[in-house]
């Protein structure tokens, strides 16, 4: 965000209703800690912001809707509680692919075309991991996988993996999913699981890091499956292209996922664009999402920025940004295949 | 149940490396070094930096890893524990100036080597695999016995050498050792350097197992502090004791209750709440400590 920011600023600002504004960009670190991210939320209302893009975790985003809602605040988590986003919820839109979206097009895809009929899971003993693990053996379950583990989970501070995954493949499922799995844990359990000899498919669906996955498991991460940023060199718009190179200048490497971060600021200020009066008016937001297109400036083609969820949420509380599944190969994510949301 | 055993034996040999460090710094000076998980995080991306980053042997690498933390552990106790120690004899003192060391290094990891998980390359590629009863990758077992080697060599050194008998007598009695002519402020900043050097070496060691990453430290002096709790502060034997209990305690719980989610380390700490109720100066230790 501070990347496309600066951006914007340097180029002239972004025009609405006829005035042309700099962009700024308020920030504070709730450290995954829903008591801080309430009082972010807060310091946001004082400061009479109306437009905030996270919290990144289910507890903070889950604690801060009392503020939102009573403040006129829309938010875009990075948060996938579906409460947030369906009826009476209105102020938050979900800022990105949910797993409970992810993941059975991840698994169906599987079945398709690998033949997994085994699933087992792993997941971290922490709420995100673990609502995504819960999402996900739901969906395995109504996919018609037979889930042959789901109840093993490890501490997030865990360092070795072989014990704790040596129940888990005992069950020699076809497929592991590592369910929330963080970029600090994905590279250590891929390397434990094949090390014990496992040799079936491994995802997540969440995005990773192919430096992280490089170092950490070199070509034993070669197969491993995960959600990733909302773009591909195929999708991808010379200014997609012109933000990973200002966002690699500005914070030094970039990171895959980023392709997804871009998006919050432009669908706030494309709708802004588009309802001048929303600025103020949160009402006014809300009442253009249902509508609400503009052109993708991140994809090539006629792709348009719009709201979606009606199918996860019952109302539009979701952006549109492509759900893109990669593999990792040889240091690098090479994409595995495209899928759209509603 | 060999895999298990095996898992014991590896999990058990790092924990009671990392123990040793932290148990020899309390039984010289009776500081509880909060920051030792930090030093060993220290360790991992001093031995990162050199052989993953710029292909220095894993071998002198380690040997890095060894001397930056000998060096951090002279500095940190001879410019901020000793003046401590001699200006207070509230112990409160030395544990607050620990966490705050730990704070300060962790601030300081994020700053020079940011807060991505890193990793280097295997030293040993291969796995051992005994008929799926036995799985061991090469690397595991060789890092286990360095460790054990370690261990011994450690033990020899605090035994058979002058500088161990110093560091024995100055554990024992500090008045008695400084009127036999024990330097004691040498021998404390010898004593916690060395400490620090463990936690630098099993840092070295694991970053090519586990990796490493900032967030390791914290939990790193958790898992230590258990381990001395349960042999004994400030013993040796109490702190090998105690890493291979809880590395065997991990390796049987994460196989054998995983089944009902993850209890392990609840049934640990529980366990280790009835014990202190019970024994409260750990195996090895004596109750006037």
């Amino acid at each position: 965000m501070e990347t496309r920011a600066a951006w914007i600023n340097e180029t002239g600002g972004f025009e609405i209703g006829g005035t042309t504004y700099d962009i700024e960009i308020v920030s504070f670190d709730d450290q995954k800690d829903p008591k801080r991210a309430i009082a972010g939320m807060e310091k946001m209302a004082q400061e009479g912001i109306h437009y905030v893009v996270g919290p990144n975790v289910d507890d903070g985003a889950a604690a801060v809707r009392p503020v939102a809602e009573a403040n006129d605040i829309m938010y875009f988590p990075y948060a996938f509680p579906k409460e947030l986003y369906s009826p009476p919820a209105s102020n938050a839109v979900l800022g990105m692919i949910a797993n409970y979206q992810s993941g059975p097009a991840i698994y169906k895809h599987l079945m398709e075309n690998e033949g997994v009929k085994t699933v087992a899971f792993i997941a971290a003993n922490e709420s995100d991991p673990l609502s995504q693990r819960d999402g996900g053996v739901a969906a395995a379950k109504e996919l018609g996988l037979e889930v042959v583990s789901d109840s093993v989970t490890y501490q997030v501070d865990t360092t070795d993996f072989t014990p704790v995954l040596t129940p888990v493949l005992r069950t020699r499922p076809d497929l592991l999913v590592l369910s929330g799995v963080s970029p600090a844990n994905a590279p250590q359990l891929i390397r434990s699981a094949r090390e014990l000899g496992f040799e079936g498919l491994i995802s997540t669906e969440t995005a990773q890091d192919a430096g992280v996955l490089a170092e950490g498991a070199g070509d034993l991460a070669n197969g491993f499956i995960s959600v990733g940023g909302a773009s591909t060199p195929e999708l991808a718009s010379p200014m997609m292209n012109e933000f990973v190179e200002r966002y690699t200048n500005m914070f030094g490497e970039y990171n895959d996922e980023s392709n997804t971060k871009v998006y919050a600021l432009e669908y706030i200020l494309e709708t802004l664009k588009a309802t001048p009066e929303a600025i103020d008016d949160v009402d006014a937001f809300k009442a253009s999402m249902d509508s609400f297109s503009a052109p993708n400036p991140y994809m090539n083609g006629d792709e348009q920025l719009t709201y979606v969820g009606m199918t996860s949420f019952g109302q539009k509380r979701q952006i549109a940004v492509p759900l893109v599944v990669n593999v990792y190969q040889d240091g690098a994510f090479e994409t595995m295949f495209i899928a759209r949301v509603d | 149940m060999e895999q298990i055993l095996a898992n014991g034996v590896y999990l058990g040999s790092q924990y009671a490396m990392i123990a040793l460090g932290l148990t020899l710094i309390f039984a010289l000076m009776n500081v509880l070094n909060f920051a030792h998980g930090q030093m060993y995080v220290i360790g991992g991306f001093v031995t990162y930096t050199f052989y993953g980053q710029w292909g220095v042997p894993f071998v002198l690498a380690l040997f890095m890893s060894c001397m930056t933390l000998a060096v951090i552990g002279a500095l940190i106790e001879k410019y901020l524990f000793a003046p401590v120690i001699k200006g207070s004899s509230r112990e409160e003192s030395t544990m607050l100036l620990a966490a705050g060391i730990a704070f300060l290094l962790d601030a300081l990891i994020l700053l020079v080597f940011g807060e991505k998980q890193r990793g280097v390359p295997k030293i040993v590629d291969g796995v051992f695999n005994w008929d799926f009863r036995l799985i061991m990758p090469y690397d595991r077992i060789l890092i286990c016995v360095l460790a054990i080697l370690s261990i011994v060599a450690f033990i020899a050194l605090m035994q058979y050498t002058k500088t161990g008998r110093a560091l024995r007598a100055l554990a024992q009695d500090r008045t008695a050792a400084q009127l036999m002519g024990v330097n004691v402020d040498r021998y404390s900043m010898i004593g916690f350097a060395l400490g620090a050097m463990l936690a630098g070496l099993v840092g070295g060691l694991l970053v090519t197992i586990t990796g490493i990453n900032l967030g390791m430290g914290g939990p790193t002096s958790i898992k230590a502090f258990m381990m001395v709790m349960i042999g004994g502060a400030g013993v040796i034997s109490g702190a090998i004791w105690g890493g291979f209990i809880l590395g065997f305690l991990e390796a049987f719980g994460l196989a054998y209750l995983s089944q009902y989610g993850d209890i392990t380390y609840l049934l640990i700490f529980v366990s280790l709440m009835i014990f202190l109720a019970i024994r409260p100066q750990g195996l090895m230790g004596k109750p006037w400590g």
